[in-house]
């Protein structure tokens, strides 16, 4: 299983610059292709903008796909006020998620790559097989383990924190295999050898040694770790409610009412969207190794 | 006593992971699968709803509810897995040779990847509405009216047929077929410049050069990429439940089935027996998959 944590798709041929064919027919026809399968994948989002625009006289079925007659950006403040609690509670669950199933993954990663013990390479399959299970598999015994913490010593485990304590533990195998990846091709073992030599034990030459180069792992992890955790909606389902639970469960909320009010329900999809796509827009590529490290070769 | 200096702190160090992921994945899959084993009785009753044991699954299976949700996920399965495939390695051909515009084309392909499934099922539940004719119609069956394609205009997901979830597997394509691409070309990338030359020299047409050089090096990808779709597909439930809502009998596929069975019929020995089946359907084809690219790792290591 490898990561590429470089840009894996850049278009260099091993001398350099991409290679440019001249323009033929074929280039051509290649070309619309591109164009018209970009069209149809971006229809889904016209629609939604679109629809956010448009004032509530504005929605009916005839013009469903016409430019909104007069702008309005009730949808947006409606959708906006809503969501707020819930998109605050999002991100301090992404956040926190995030950061901490990455810290684990780090040092489990370093322990897998480095450091291994008898039997290191089972146990690293068995976390694996957690990255790939359903989680329906573990969701009732789960909500009863949760609702015992809860009633016996742990009041606070409801809602956001016990969300949080999900999604760090059924993040550690994908952070786990992101840095084990990552650290056994950017830490020579020779580097390691001669902290040995010059007496560090394993933590010492962890946190002098290894840490220090991690940063682009945890680029990683961290956008794999954030994106999943904000678009989960099984487990906000299964162990918060609507009121105490995040962005995902708000949003499903808001569209299934009776009367769909479109334009703040469209305009929902994209605040309940937009932490997401800012990360995908402004990191792109490291989103994508994160999306590569998920499969396997 | 040396070895245990060595490897010790190694195996302290990730202990609490392996606690937790002992607990969490495994502990919990085997408390499930015994929930699903129990025999229940009604509490008013006192009538066997779970006869126990075994017979819980064999009921279950025998159910015409659960053939019809198994039927459904095999639908969805077979027509999203190849849609995606097939765009994913199309869109792959079309961006590998180098395209003006590339970067763009690579990002509008892989951008609904980044949207969670909840977003972009209430977006497809309007587009896949199953409403008709022009004053009734919105989503795509609206779009067709307009385009002067009314045939087209279709009811989707709810349609009654036996068909119905290649419907639902529309949304599924468009947010993971750029995903696959993105995996494929990475795939191409990988290959070098020299083997096409080479190929080129020796007077292979393009299709040939596909065929015989490319193709069969990047079929390692595939397999990756089958094994991910197939497993989204089987737990598949944010999509279905926000497009379908709650509780649809038509697109019922085990997952969102699961949900009902624990919560309207508060039946959660029955929805065990359920998720422990889908458990059981992901390890048949993760598990050898995992076994085999461990092995080929070792064997390139060494």
């Amino acid at each position: 299983m490898t990561t590429t944590l470089e840009p894996p798709l850049q278009t260099r041929t091993p001398t350099g610059r991409p290679k440019r064919r001249r323009p033929t027919p074929m280039t051509a026809l290649q070309f619309i292709l591109l164009v018209l399968f970009a069209s149809v994948v971006l229809t889904p989002l016209y629609v939604v903008l679109v629809t956010s625009f448009k004032s509530g006289m504005d929605v009916s079925p005839a013009t469903a796909w016409d430019l909104p007659h007069t702008w309005s950006t009730d949808g947006w403040v409606s959708a906006a006020t809503r969501l707020a609690p819930a998109v605050g509670r999002s991100l301090i669950l992404a956040l926190a998620a995030a950061i901490l199933s990455s810290i684990l993954g780090s040092m489990n990663g370093y322990v897998f790559a480095k450091w291994k013990f008898p039997g290191a390479d089972i146990v690293f399959t068995a976390f694996l097989f957690g990255m790939f299970i359903p989680y329906q598999a573990v969701m009732i015994p789960l909500q009863r383990l949760l609702l015992d913490l809860q009633m016996h010593g742990l009041p606070w485990l409801d809602g956001i924190p016990r969300l949080i304590l999900v999604h760090t533990i059924y993040g550690i195998p994908i952070c786990t295999l992101i840095f084990r990846n990552y650290y056994a091709t950017a830490v020579p073992n020779e580097i390691l050898e001669a902290a040995r030599v010059d007496g560090a034990g394993m933590l010492r030459t962890y946190a002098s040694i290894v840490l220090p180069v991690s940063i682009p792992g945890f680029v990683v992890t961290l956008i794999w770790q954030f994106t999943s955790a904000w678009n989960d909606f099984l487990f906000a389902l299964f162990l918060t409610s609507p009121r105490n639970g995040p962005v995902t469960y708000a949003l499903q909320e808001l569209a299934g009412g009776q009367n769909p009010d479109y334009p703040s329900i469209m305009a929902g999809v994209l605040v309940a969207s937009l932490p997401t796509l800012i990360v995908y827009i402004a990191l792109g590529r490291y989103f994508i190794s994160g999306l590569m490290s998920g499969s396997v070769k | 006593m040396r070895r245990l200096r060595t490897w010790g702190p190694g195996l302290l160090l990730v202990s609490p992971s392996i606690i937790l992921v002992g607990i969490f994945v495994y502990g919990l899959i085997g408390l499930n699968i015994n929930t699903s084993l129990a025999q229940t009785r009604d509490r008013i009753t006192n009538k066997i709803t779970n006869p126990g044991g075994l017979a819980n699954y064999t009921n279950l299976l025998q159910t015409e509810r659960y053939q019809h949700a198994l039927w459904n996920l095999l639908v969805l399965t077979v027509v999203f897995m190849t849609g995606t495939m097939l765009f994913g390695l199309l869109w792959a051909v079309l961006l590998e040779r180098g395209v003006t515009g590339e970067g763009v084309f690579r990002s509008i392909y892989l951008f609904p990847m980044a949207i969670s499934f909840v977003a972009a099922g209430v977006t497809w539940r309007w587009l896949l509405s199953p409403a008709q004719g022009a004053d009734q119609a919105i989503g795509l069956n609206q779009l067709f009216l307009k385009m002067g394609m009314p045939w087209l205009q279709s009811k989707w997901w709810s349609d009654p047929g036996p068909l119905n979830m290649a419907a639902m597997a529309i949304p599924a394509i468009w947010q993971l077929a750029g995903y696959i691409m993105a995996l494929f070309l990475a795939g191409f990338r990988g290959i070098s410049e020299d083997q096409r030359e080479a190929a080129r020299v020796d007077g292979a047409t393009e299709w040939q050069l596909y065929r015989y050089v490319l193709f069969p090096q990047i079929s390692p990808v595939a397999l990756s990429a089958l094994i991910i779709l197939g497993h989204m597909s089987m737990k598949m439930f944010d999509l279905i439940y926000s497009i379908a809502g709650a509780n649809s009998y038509t697109a019922e596929v085990p997952a969102t089935y699961m949900w009902i069975q624990l919560f309207p019929q508060s039946n959660p020995t029955a929805a065990a027996a359920n998720a422990t089946i889908i458990l059981a359907i992901v390890a048949v084809v993760v598990i050898p998959y995992l076994i085999y690219t461990n092995r080929t790792e070792k064997g390139g290591r060494a």
